[in-house]
């Protein structure tokens, strides 16, 4: 109750400022802006723009020029491309499954971690650990863990005879390859969304939990009727965050796979880079850009959505 | 507070909208304008940078003591070398060539089309001495040429050689001259497996990568395939020995000869798995030579064999997988690059280094510092070298070759029947060819 409160305070307070803000004040925080506006403008919006133009036309090589002005031919074109399906496919499978598995397991992970244990600290700071590896790495792990020759998993499970002998993990099966990259991603990432939850977790007043359990509540029912509906902001922010996350995946299948077997694990993003570099067709890489963005602006858009509605409930 | 988050996101997003326009207003008046790479001669002196692979042929070890020896020769320049692995090199060279990043750059037989058309690396012909179009072996001088021009020096000349593990025939009861044939490779494969001498007699490079492609054209060569019809118009590697070659790679994986990991392995794990003594026998570069017979990084030391590549029905062609060192266009200092790659690819540094990678000079197969670096080799390389076969010098080589590996691995692991596979590369690469 408390922190809504303070919610209800600050922004009126900050509303005040900056509904009286005095000229000198005003142009200094213009001035003040100006070096963060130039490289926003520099990093993100020139080269955003520079691409949109860029996809209308035909650059075929990496050196300024005049190329020819082909309309929406590239996004036809792609649009029209088999493979690009095939890699959106993938890439809706790895999103949908890694996000889930990752929602699921964090959830229970945050329980653990909110649990009064003894050394809770150093739990905690373990479980950080995956999320602090640099994407490259933690690619570069599974791949040797999963190596089919030398791999650990291999010995681990020939060893406790959980299957007979030695096999391909990442270079036989397209499927199997697949779920190796979510694997992968899914260890790496649980931890964050363990993290979200677990402070979302701590924002839920005890005396709701003592109250369910005066009134005779056990603790799946508690987890149910308390836990999990104040829960629902974080797990909404978590989600879209995550899912959004999942659906530009590069780094980890670069590393991993390469794409391979059979282009099994060809993600759009992927996609995207073998046309713009390996194939110096910067215009149809830049068309997949833009079709990508367009993917991820519904998504974000969803997500505001949802942290309105999530807002307006908690105030009500 | 929910009212105010709204306008607050709504109000930023038209912000950032109205600023989104202006740049792309800014950016659309960019277009025109510039052309082309801006190199320039240079003094030739002062600092390049230089761009190498890290895998196969000379070493970063090798590499960096000849650019010591080339920097005690020439005081006034200084080199920095970078190296990144094969896989990532092109995209590297694409990625810098705007900026000039890097004056030397290693290139692969398969670019100077793509390179060369797109103005990356220089044309360098009228420096190219006539002396070496008559003293460089002609598979070497095919590396760095496109439509009569050079577009670099030719410096790594390689092929893929048939490695056997001596100590494994020997158990089997395998003649090593019965491996000058596909079959007899074949035959002793099967020979080996049923006396339990490996599990798995062989081992490729087959991953989805440009490896996979080496090894399928050293075999497209045995079956007497092409590439490209004769005008090179089309495209001919989905019929005859086009699709026996993958008939046979297929086979042999079916058969289980081949290791079935052979489908996730680039060559250093065909390497590792070959110096492990799990497999008897393996196509790879010239530098697995060395490496398997080198006691620190192998159990298989003394133990290696190596043949020139066995004939199918149409003889025995190797792979042209060699590499050649080009100035780049937008170097700034391209006398000091050109200085530089004139030293690296002398004859008299290639000979030094013979033991990680054979000369192009045809010279320095006489020569006794290269034959006794590798006495088991270099009578093999003198064979193969005069026999090879090159994948298609074409600009947009990089988008079939994607297709290639892609639809070879679908008929590998059995999604795709060979010939099917093939008729659908052919069909997406018909249109890349002009």
């Amino acid at each position: 109750m408390t922190a809504a409160r303070t919610a209800q305070r600050l922004p009126a307070r900050t509303g005040r400022v900056v509904r009286r803000p005095r000229r000198g004040e005003l142009r200094l925080a213009l001035l003040l802006l100006l070096p963060a506006a130039l490289v926003v403008f520099g990093v993100v919006l020139y080269p955003a723009g520079r691409a949109l133009v860029i996809s209308f036309l035909d650059v075929d090589s990496p050196f300024p020029g005049a190329y020819p002005f082909v309309g929406l031919r590239n996004y036809t074109e792609v649009l029209g491309d088999r493979r690009l399906w095939t890699a959106a496919e993938h890439t809706l499978y790895f999103t949908v499954v890694s996000t889930t598995l990752e929602l699921v397991l964090g959830l229970g992970l945050a329980q653990l971690l909110a649990a009064p244990l003894r050394l809770r600290w150093l739990f905690r700071a373990i479980v950080i650990l995956p999320w602090a590896l640099p994407t490259i790495v933690n690619g570069a792990m599974w791949r040797w863990i999963l190596n089919a020759q030398y791999g650990v998993a291999n010995a681990v499970l020939s060893g406790l005879h959980l299957q007979e002998g030695y096999r391909s993990w990442l270079g036989t099966d397209p499927f199997v390859a697949l779920n190796m990259v979510v694997l992968a991603d899914v260890w790496k990432n649980t931890s964050l969304v363990a993290f979200f939850l677990l402070a979302g977790m701590q924002t839920i007043p005890s005396e709701l939990h003592e109250a369910a359990r005066v009134d005779g509540a056990g603790p799946v029912r508690g987890f149910l009727r308390i836990t999990l509906p104040l829960l629902l902001p974080s797990i909404a922010l978590v989600l879209v965050l995550r899912t959004i996350e999942a659906f530009k995946v590069f780094d980890i299948v670069y590393v991993m796979t390469g794409g391979g077997p059979a282009s099994g694990t060809q993600t759009v993003t992927f996609y995207t880079y073998l046309q713009a570099f390996s194939a110096q067709r910067f215009s149809v890489g830049a068309a997949l850009a833009y079709l990508t963005v367009l993917t991820v602006l519904a998504l974000a858009l969803i997500y505001l959505r949802l942290l309105r509605q999530n807002e307006m409930r908690a105030l009500g | 507070m929910a009212e105010s988050v709204g306008e607050l996101s709504r109000r930023s997003m038209l912000g950032l909208s109205a600023l989104a326009g202006a740049g792309l207003l800014l950016s659309a008046c960019d277009t025109g304008g510039g052309g082309g790479p801006s190199g320039t001669q240079g003094s030739g002196e002062g600092k390049i940078t230089a761009l190498f692979m890290k895998q196969a042929g000379y070493s970063e070890d090798d590499i960096r003591a000849m650019t010591a020896d080339f920097q005690a020769k020439y005081p006034k320049i200084t080199v920095e070398p970078s190296f990144v692995a094969y896989e990532a090199l092109h995209d590297k060279i694409v990625a810098a060539a705007p900026a000039g990043t890097f004056d030397v750059v290693l290139i692969d037989v398969i670019w100077p089309a793509e390179f060369g058309s797109k103005h990356i690396v220089a044309d360098v012909s009228d420096q190219f001495p006539a002396s070496w179009k008559t003293d460089m072996l002609g598979g070497a001088l095919a590396t760095a040429s496109y439509q009569d021009r050079f577009y670099g020096v030719p410096w790594i000349l390689d092929t893929k050689y048939l490695f056997y593990n001596t100590d494994m025939l020997g158990r089997a009861g395998v003649d090593p001259s019965s491996l000058s044939t596909w079959d007899g490779v074949l035959t002793a494969a099967r020979a080996l497996k049923a006396k339990r001498v490996v599990d798995f007699p062989l081992v490729w490079s087959w991953k989805q990568a440009e490896a996979l492609v080496c090894d399928y054209t050293q075999l497209v060569g045995a079956f007497g395939g092409k590439f490209l019809s004769e005008d090179g118009k089309s495209v001919a590697f989905n019929s005859g020995g086009g699709l026996q070659a993958l008939q046979f790679m297929k086979q042999s994986l079916d058969s289980k000869l081949t290791n079935p990991n052979s489908t996730e392995s680039l060559e250093e794990d065909v390497r590792k798995i070959f110096s492990d003594g799990q497999a008897a026998m393996a196509l790879n570069w010239t530098y697995m030579f060395n490496a398997a017979d080198d006691p620190k990084q192998s159990k298989i030391a003394g133990k290696v064999g190596v043949a020139p590549t066995p004939s199918g029905s149409s003889g025995g062609p190797g792979v042209n997988g060699s590499m050649a060192l080009s100035v780049s266009s937008g170097s700034k200092n391209q006398k000091a690059a050109w200085t530089y790659v004139s030293y690296l690819t002398s004859a008299a540094v290639q000979d030094k280094y013979a033991k990680s990678s054979l000369p192009c000079w045809s010279a320095s197969y006489d020569s006794s510092q290269v034959v006794s670096a590798l006495p088991q080799v270099v009578p093999v390389a003198k064979k193969q070298l005069a026999n090879l076969i090159a994948r298609p010098q074409v600009p947009r080589y990089n988008e079939i070759s994607q297709i290639l590996q892609a639809e070879l691995q679908n008929a590998l692991l059995g999604r795709k029947t060979p010939q099917r596979a093939l008729d659908d590369a052919a069909a997406q690469s018909r249109s890349l060819l002009t």
